[in-house]
């Protein structure tokens, strides 16, 4: 441990921190527009400057270690002006108009020169260069407002392991972006949306799909129906003042009937159809395999994560046949509310507006692929993230705390505890075992609280093994069988299982999550979203499964009168040609 | 965009396009000579760049894909170095100084002159591959100036009117 002086104030840290662990330890806020917590410090923006007694001039704290008998002040004058002068410096290249920005009161820069008390511009010179990239239709860029903090370099290399952002030229002329101006639906860019998620200002947003989900619930020939993925209940309270990890589902629906939907579905049924879908290939997979000794791909990997889908698309093309070829809860909604649910209704599938509600920026690209319309019609129409959700009921004046609860419609509203987990990294993995173990073996998965505890958590990559005892005679082949899974989250670890699994390490079932943390650490999420948010989020999800009484996806009644009154079996033809997808190299 | 094609035609017919061929046969040798060391990219850039005269697309994606670095990484670090091109260098580099002595005798006007004459900008290579045209900052000869380079020679005291004579030896 070295010990060490912040304001006056006595501090013992590990060896190896630097001068910003050591100030939040002290308590001390030190500004920065730059730092990302578990990554390498690039020190890029200049604005946690510190004064160390000794040293000959200020210090970026974010990359500077730690020494003993360290004496550091946080807040001095010469520390409060050159912040402000590195701020103002920012703002005078910075080529946005606040008032009208995605970002206006959502933004780091502006609040810090708020903060730093920036009244005026005082210099006045050559703005950057304002070019839109909305090539894509999940992400839009504006290299106007980028302040070339390199946020979103770390997470598209360092924890996405994508690569199709990088710093490009050199002074003034620089850009942050892919190879040689190019766009990025011209680069392998999975539009997790990590970076807009990290971005300090408005240079990285989500595509906006705000103004057509008015459009259509003011369409008085528009039947209206929205699903909400499971991340959200635990995340969208951020957006009004709540705490990190406050599930407000039933606060949430009574908004959602009040905006104007004509029904208030949730994608937590369909991601029970998913473990009923997505359960049986596995099973399918593996009794092709020591039954019938055929060659079939395994692992299995899920599908739910559209960012994933998008990666293994273009990084590990000959893995795509592993992949389930189930559609992920968002697209399975789509297809049954345009078919299942409007033949209930009596209305055409062009009649019906399907909203999605998603952590995910990903999920806007996913429900405009061109695959994505089996009901005749695109599946999804549009996608809000949480945070235009948030932004929705802000504009329609909703006092949203003040809200009583409410509860989703039937029958494409009811869900199981195992469809609440598929928000959090480890959960799919979890909601399918719930399911599979019980459909092999008749009883209940013998764990406490259903809970598979080693694929819990944040750890990257997580695995376990589960052996499987008194089958029922049908799945007499998989008896003694261990049962090794695989959970990642964040590309990057996806990465990593993919590397130990060609160098020989035995796995059945590898789920992946493109974020860290799964959906609720999602890129359409509110910021910011740290280890902390992420843990709290997941603990109110977990909360949310243990406090129902359906804790499996099996066990939910309108999963099994779909089946009973239009599907027929998991894996029917039918739910082939509705519930399943293919997917495409996209390997140049 | 006529233009453009019609003077990618003419690249195409040039001296070395059949040679360009053959040196992304070296290209892997280049690689594989440096791939094992840390901090690869730089070096394998610098000797693949004097072996095209450039960094053609096809070379940086080649290397991007060997070195498995991102490719915007690789467009990253050349374009951060003024010393890497992305745009394929004439037989003959002019490189007119520009630093504090020779700029105050003329040498913008010597530049101009060159740029007139050549029709290309700095930064730039004439249509038929002959020259590109440079600016540099202090060669060192300042009691000389104003200087230009072509490659490795020096021109000292240079006007304008003498632009042609100086051309016409590498034409």
């Amino acid at each position: 441990m070295v010990s060490l002086y912040i304001n006056n104030t006595k501090v013992e840290v590990p060896e190896g921190s630097t001068i910003l662990n050591a100030a939040q330890k002290a308590g001390y806020n030190i500004p920065t527009l730059c730092h990302l917590e578990s990554q390498i410090p690039k020190g890029a923006c200049r604005v946690c400057m510190v004064e160390v007694e000794g040293a000959k001039s200020l210090v970026a704290s974010c990359a500077a270690p730690v020494a003993e008998g360290m004496k550091v002040i946080t807040n001095s004058k010469t520390v409060r002006e050159a912040r402000k002068f590195v701020v103002e410096l920012l703002i005078s290249e910075h080529c946005g108009d606040c008032k009208t920005c995605d970002r206006n009161n959502d933004c780091e820069l502006q609040a810090l020169a708020y903060s730093l008390g920036i009244k005026d511009t005082r210099f006045e010179g050559e703005c950057l260069e304002s070019i839109i990239d909305d090539s894509t239709p999940a992400l839009v860029r504006d290299s106007g407002k980028c302040i070339k903090c390199r946020r979103c370099v770390t997470v598209c290399n360092e924890i996405q392991s994508v690569g199709s952002l990088f710093a490009q030229g050199r002074g003034f002329d620089s850009t942050i972006g892919p190879a040689f101006e190019q766009n990025l639906a011209e680069v392998p860019c999975v539009q997790c949306g990590q970076c807009a998620a990290v971005c300090p200002v408005g240079a990285i947003t989500e595509k906006d799909h705000i103004a057509s989900v008015w459009e259509a619930l003011d369409d008085p020939d528009k039947f209206v129906v929205v699903q909400t993925a499971p991340a959200i209940r635990a995340a969208l309270g951020e957006c009004f003042g709540y705490e990190p990890g406050t599930l407000v589902t039933g606060k949430m629906v009574t908004a959602l009937r009040i905006l104007g939907f004509d029904r208030i579905f949730d994608t937590n049924f369909t991601a029970d159809l998913t473990i009923m879908e997505e359960g049986t290939e596995l099973l399918l997979r593996l009794k092709k395999a020591l039954v019938n000794k055929e060659k079939v791909a395994l692992p299995q990997f899920t599908s739910c994560s559209p960012g994933w889908i998008k990666y293994a698309e273009y990084f590990y093309p000959d893995y795509l046949d592993n992949i389930s070829t189930c559609k992920s809860p968002q697209q399975m909604f789509g297809s049954v509310a345009k078919t299942y649910y409007a033949e209930k209704i009596g209305r055409k599938p062009e009649d019906i507006v399907v909203v999605s509600v998603m952590p995910c920026t990903a999920k806007k690209f996913e429900a405009q692929r061109p695959e994505m319309n089996d009901s005749g019609v695109q599946d999804v129409d549009y996608v809000l993230t949480t945070r235009e959700l948030g932004r929705m009921i802000q504009q329609a004046g909703i006092d949203f705390r003040e809200l009583p609860d409410d509860k989703m419609d039937s029958p494409l509203g009811m869900s199981s505890g195992a469809a609440d987990i598929f928000a959090n990294t480890g959960g799919v993995m979890e909601a399918a075992v719930r399911t599979v173990y019980e459909i092999v073996t008749g009883k209940e998965l013998p764990l406490e609280k259903l809970h598979i505890v080693p694929i819990m958590g944040l750890e990257g990559v997580k695995k376990a093994s589960l052996k499987i005892t008194g089958t029922k005679p049908e799945w007499g082949f998989l008896e003694g069988v261990e049962l090794k899974v695989g959970v990642a989250h964040g590309l990057g670890n996806a990465k990593k299982i993919i590397e130990a699994m060609r160098a020989g390490e035995e796995f059945h079932f590898i789920e992946v999550m493109t974020c860290p943390g799964g959906c609720i650490g999602g890129g359409g999420q509110p910021r910011f979203t740290t280890d902390e948010v992420r843990k709290k989020r997941i603990e109110a999800i977990y909360a949310e499964d243990e406090g129902k009484q359906l804790r499996k996806s099996h066990d939910n009644p309108e999963i099994k009168q779909i089946y009973e009154e239009f599907l027929g079996e998991p894996l029917s033809h039918l739910s082939h040609k509705l519930l399943h997808t293919h997917y495409v190299s996209r390997m140049n | 965009m006529g233009e453009k094609s019609a003077q990618q035609e003419k690249v195409c017919k040039c001296h070395d396009s059949i040679s360009e061929e053959q040196y992304y046969e070296q290209l892997d040798d280049i690689i594989d000579q440096h791939i094992e060391k840390e901090g690869a990219l730089i070096p394998i850039l610098q000797s693949v760049q004097n072996l095209f005269g450039y960094l053609p697309e096809a070379a940086l994606r080649k290397i991007s894909r060997r070195l498995n670095k991102p490719y915007s990484e690789v467009a990253g670090v050349v374009g951060f170095y003024s010393y890497f091109s992305t745009i394929p260098k004439g037989e003959n580099t002019i490189r007119v100084c520009l630093g504090t002595a020779c700029y105050v005798r003329g040498g913008k006007d010597v530049l101009k002159a060159l740029s007139d004459e050549l029709k290309i900008g700095v930064g730039e290579t004439t249509e038929d591959r002959k020259f590109s045209l440079e600016v540099g900052r202090c060669f060192g000869a300042c009691g000389l100036a104003p200087v230009i380079m072509i490659n490795d020679e020096v021109f000292q005291k240079v006007k304008p009117s003498r632009i042609n004579e100086i051309l016409s030896s590498y034409r």
